[in-house]
C-alpha cells in the first residue's frame, strides 16, 4: 500500500459550522452549474461563454484560473523556504507579461476570432504548428490537473484526516458536473466566486499575523533572528548565485522568469487566455488582463506573507516532505494550513478550508475547460470529424470535460504510486511553454515569419529544452553550462533552460523564414501587427482606457519593487 | 413592473458572503458568550476576529445581494 494511504494524525478538527460552510459552497457551485445549463446550447456559448463577459468578470476569472491549490500552498511553502524572493513569481514573473497580453497580444487573439491558442497558430502558421501545440497542450493540461488533484488530496489528508480517495472523487466530480453542464460560462462564474472565497478565507491570516509580529518591521526583525536577513530582500541579494536562499542570479530572474517563462505562461497558455477570449468586446478583452494584473500584484499578501509570518512565529522548524514523514514533523507544504490552525476558530476555519478547496477547483475547472476546447476544436474538429455540426461539438465538449476529469483522476492515482512522475510532468510542461511564446510572438509581430518556420521553430525550441534537461539528468556537471553556474539550484536551471529554448526557437524561426516563402499580406489580416487595423481607444474617456490602467499598474509595480528591494 | 433578468454572478457572490458571514458571526458570538478553555484557544483569541470578520462579510454580502438582486424592478 502506498504510504500516502496510511492513516496519519491530522492537524485540525472541523466544527459543525465549518462543515456547514464547506457544504454550502459545494451546493452553490452545483446550483450555478444547473442554472447555467440552459445557456450552453451552442459551441460559442459552451466554449467561449457566448463572448459576453465584462472586463471585470473575465479579469477575475483569468486570475482565478491560475490561483490553484498548488499555487496557494506551494508558494506559501516557497516563501517559508526562500523568503521574499518567492514574490518575484507574482511581480516581475507576472505583471509585465499580463500587461503585454492586454495591450499588445489580446487584439490579435480577439480580432482573429480564434477559439484557442493552437487555433491561432493554425490561422497564422498552418496545420502542422497547430497539431504539435494542441496535442502537447491537451496531454500536459490533464496531467497537470491530476498532479494538482493529488497534491490537494494529500494536504486534505494531512490537515483534516480526510480519506484521499474521498477528496479526489468528491471535488473532481463536482468540477466535472458544473463544467459539463454550463461550459466555460459556468467555469467562469464559479471562478469569480472562488476568487472571492480565496480572498475572504485567506486575507485574515496576514492581518492577524502582522498584529502578532507588531507590523512589517517586527516581522523582518523576527525573520532575521530565526533565519537570516537574506530572506527579506527582493533584489538586494541577487548579485551572486551563492548570496541568496534560492541560488539564483538576477539575470535568471529577469530574463528567464520575467521574460521567457512569465510571458510564455501568461500570453500563450490557453488555460488563462481562454478566459479573456470570453470578453464581450475588444476593449474588455484588453482591460481584463490589466484588471487581473492589479489583483495579482496583491496576491503575495495572502500567499507569500503567510509563509514569511510562519518563518517568524511558528515554534517548530518545517522541513521537506521526506524529512517530515521520517520525523513525524510538518513539511513546508503545510505552512498555510498551519497558519489557519494558529489563528482561526470555528467558522473562520471552515472558510479557510473552503478557500483551499475553491483554489483547487478553480484550477481544475480551468484545466478541463481548456482541455475540452482544444480537444474539440483542434484535435477532434481538425483531424477526426472535420464536418462536425455545432451540436456535435457541444456534445463532444461535454464528454471531453468528463473524460478530462477521469484522466486527471487516473493521473492522480498514478502519481500516488510513483511520486517521481510529478517531477517529470512538470518538466514536460516547461519544455513546451517557452518555445511556444517565441512562435506566437514572432507570428504576431513579424509579417515575414513563414508557416514552415512556425512549425520548425516550435519543434526545435521544444527539442532543445528536452535535450538540455536530459543532459543535466545524465551528467549533473552540465549544470554549469545550462544554468551558467555549478551553484545554481533547480529553479535557476528551469529559468535558464527556458531562456535557451526560447532563443533556439526564435533563431530557427528567423533562419527558416529567410529561406522559405511567406504568406501573402492579404492572408495575414487580423493576425499580424502591421496587417491588422486595431480599433483606437482615443474616443474613450481616459479612465476607461486600457493603456491608462496599464500605466497605473506599472507605477505601483515599480514602487513595490523599490520598497522591498 | 417586475422583470426577470438572468441572475448576475455578483448576486451569487453576495449570497456566499451573506451565508458565510452569518455562520461565522454566529459561531464567533457563541464563543464570545461562552468562552472556550484557555488551552484550546487560538492565538489572538482575545481579538475575536470571527466577530468582526463575520460582520464585515455579512454587510458586504447584503449590499451585493441588494445591488444585484434578480427581482429588480425594470
Amino acid at each position: 500500500m502506498p504510504a500516502v494511504l496510511l492513516p496519519t494524525p491530522h492537524l485540525v478538527h472541523l466544527a459543525p459550522v465549518d462543515w456547514a460552510i464547506i457544504l454550502f459552497y459545494f451546493g452553490l457551485v452545483l446550483v450555478i452549474g444547473f442554472y447555467l445549463k440552459g445557456r450552453a446550447n451552442t459551441s460559442e456559448d459552451f466554449f467561449l461563454a457566448g463572448r459576453e463577459m465584462t472586463a471585470w468578470v473575465a479579469g477575475l476569472s483569468f486570475l482565478s484560473a491560475n490561483l490553484g491549490s498548488l499555487e496557494l500552498m506551494g508558494w506559501a511553502a516557497a516563501a517559508y523556504q526562500y523568503g521574499i524572493l518567492a514574490t518575484h513569481w507574482y511581480w516581475i514573473g507576472a505583471i509585465p507579461a499580463m500587461l503585454f497580453l492586454g495591450l499588445v497580444m489580446m487584439p490579435f487573439y480577439y480580432i482573429s476570432k480564434t477559439h484557442s491558442v493552437p487555433g491561432y497558430l493554425k490561422l497564422r502558421f498552418g496545420e502542422p504548428a497547430r497539431a504539435l501545440s494542441s496535442v502537447c497542450f491537451a496531454v500536459m493540461t490533464v496531467l497537470m490537473s491530476g498532479i494538482n488533484m493529488y497534491s490537494m488530496a494529500l494536504v486534505m489528508k494531512v490537515v483534516l484526516g480526510w480519506d484521499i480517495h474521498f477528496s479526489i472523487w468528491v471535488s473532481s466530480l463536482t468540477v466535472a458536473i458544473y463544467v459539463a453542464l454550463g461550459g466555460l460560462r459556468s467555469a467562469i462564474f464559479n471562478e469569480v466566486l472562488q476568487f472571492v472565497l480565496i480572498w475572504t478565507g485567506a486575507l485574515l491570516i496576514p492581518i492577524l499575523g502582522l498584529v502578532e509580529t507588531g507590523g512589517f518591521a517586527g516581522l523582518k526583525a523576527r525573520i532575521t533572528t530565526n533565519a537570516s536577513s537574506e530572506y527579506v530582500h527582493l533584489w538586494g541579494t541577487l548579485g551572486s548565485f551563492s548570496d541568496n536562499p534560492m541560488g539564483i542570479h538576477w539575470t535568471g530572474i529577469v530574463l528567464g522568469l520575467g521574460w521567457v517563462i512569465s510571458f510564455g505562461y501568461w500570453t500563450t497558455d490557453f488555460l488563462v487566455v481562454q478566459r479573456v477570449l470570453a470578453a464581450k468586446d475588444i476593449r474588455s478583452a484588453k482591460l481584463a488582463p490589466i484588471i487581473g494584473s492589479a489583483f495579482k500584484m496583491f496576491v503575495p499578501f495572502i500567499v507569500i506573507l503567510p509563509g514569511l509570518l510562519a518563518l517568524a512565529v511558528l515554534p517548530m522548524k518545517l522541513t521537506g516532505e521526506a524529512a517530515a514523514v521520517a520525523s513525524g514533523g510538518h513539511s513546508y507544504n503545510e505552512v498555510l494550513p498551519l497558519m489557519l490552525a494558529r489563528y482561526f476558530g470555528p467558522g473562520l476555519l471552515g472558510l479557510g478550508i473552503t478557500a483551499l478547496i475553491a483554489g483547487f477547483m478553480s484550477g481544475m475547472a480551468g484545466n478541463v475547460s481548456a482541455f475540452a476546447t482544444v480537444w474539440t476544436y483542434d484535435i477532434y474538429g481538425a483531424r477526426i470529424h472535420k464536418n462536425a455540426s455545432d451540436r456535435q461539438r457541444v456534445i463532444m465538449g461535454r464528454w471531453c470535460t468528463i473524460l478530462g476529469v477521469l484522466i486527471s483522476i487516473a493521473t492522480a492515482y498514478l502519481v500516488m504510486q510513483f511520486l517521481s512522475i510529478m517531477d517529470y510532468v512538470q518538466a514536460l510542461f516547461s519544455f513546451f511553454i517557452a518555445p511556444l511564446f517565441g512562435t506566437v510572438l514572432l507570428g504576431m509581430l513579424w509579417k515575414r515569419a513563414t508557416p514552415a518556420a512556425g512549425f520548425w521553430g516550435l519543434l526545435a525550441g521544444t527539442a532543445s529544452s528536452v535535450g538540455m534537461w536530459l543532459w543535466v539528468k545524465i551528467n549533473p556537471a552540465a549544470l554549469r553550462y545550462v544554468a551558467l553556474s555549478p551553484h545554481a539550484r533547480d529553479m535557476a536551471e528551469n529559468m535558464y533552460r527556458a531562456l535557451w529554448s526560447w532563443i533556439v526557437c526564435v533563431l530557427v524561426t528567423v533562419i527558416v523564414s529567410m529561406v522559405t516563402q511567406p504568406k501573402p499580406l492579404a492572408e495575414l489580416a487580423g493576425l499580424v501587427y502591421g496587417a491588422t487595423p486595431i480599433p483606437s481607444d482615443k474616443h474613450v474617456p481616459l479612465l476607461q482606457r486600457p493603456a491608462f490602467w496599464a500605466c497605473a499598474v506599472s507605477a505601483v509595480f515599480v514602487v513595490l519593487n523599490i520598497l522591498f528591494w | 413592473m417586475e422583470s426577470k433578468t438572468p441572475i448576475s454572478i455578483w448576486f451569487f457572490v453576495g449570497l456566499t458572503l451573506v451565508v458565510n458571514g452569518a455562520l461565522i458571526l454566529g459561531a464567533a458570538f457563541n464563543e464570545f458568550v461562552t468562552p472556550v478553555p484557555v488551552a484550546s484557544r487560538v492565538v489572538l483569541y482575545e481579538l475575536h476576529a470571527g466577530l468582526w470578520w463575520g460582520a464585515l462579510l455579512l454587510v458586504c454580502g447584503v449590499a451585493y445581494c441588494y445591488r444585484f438582486r434578480p427581482w429588480k424592478r425594470g
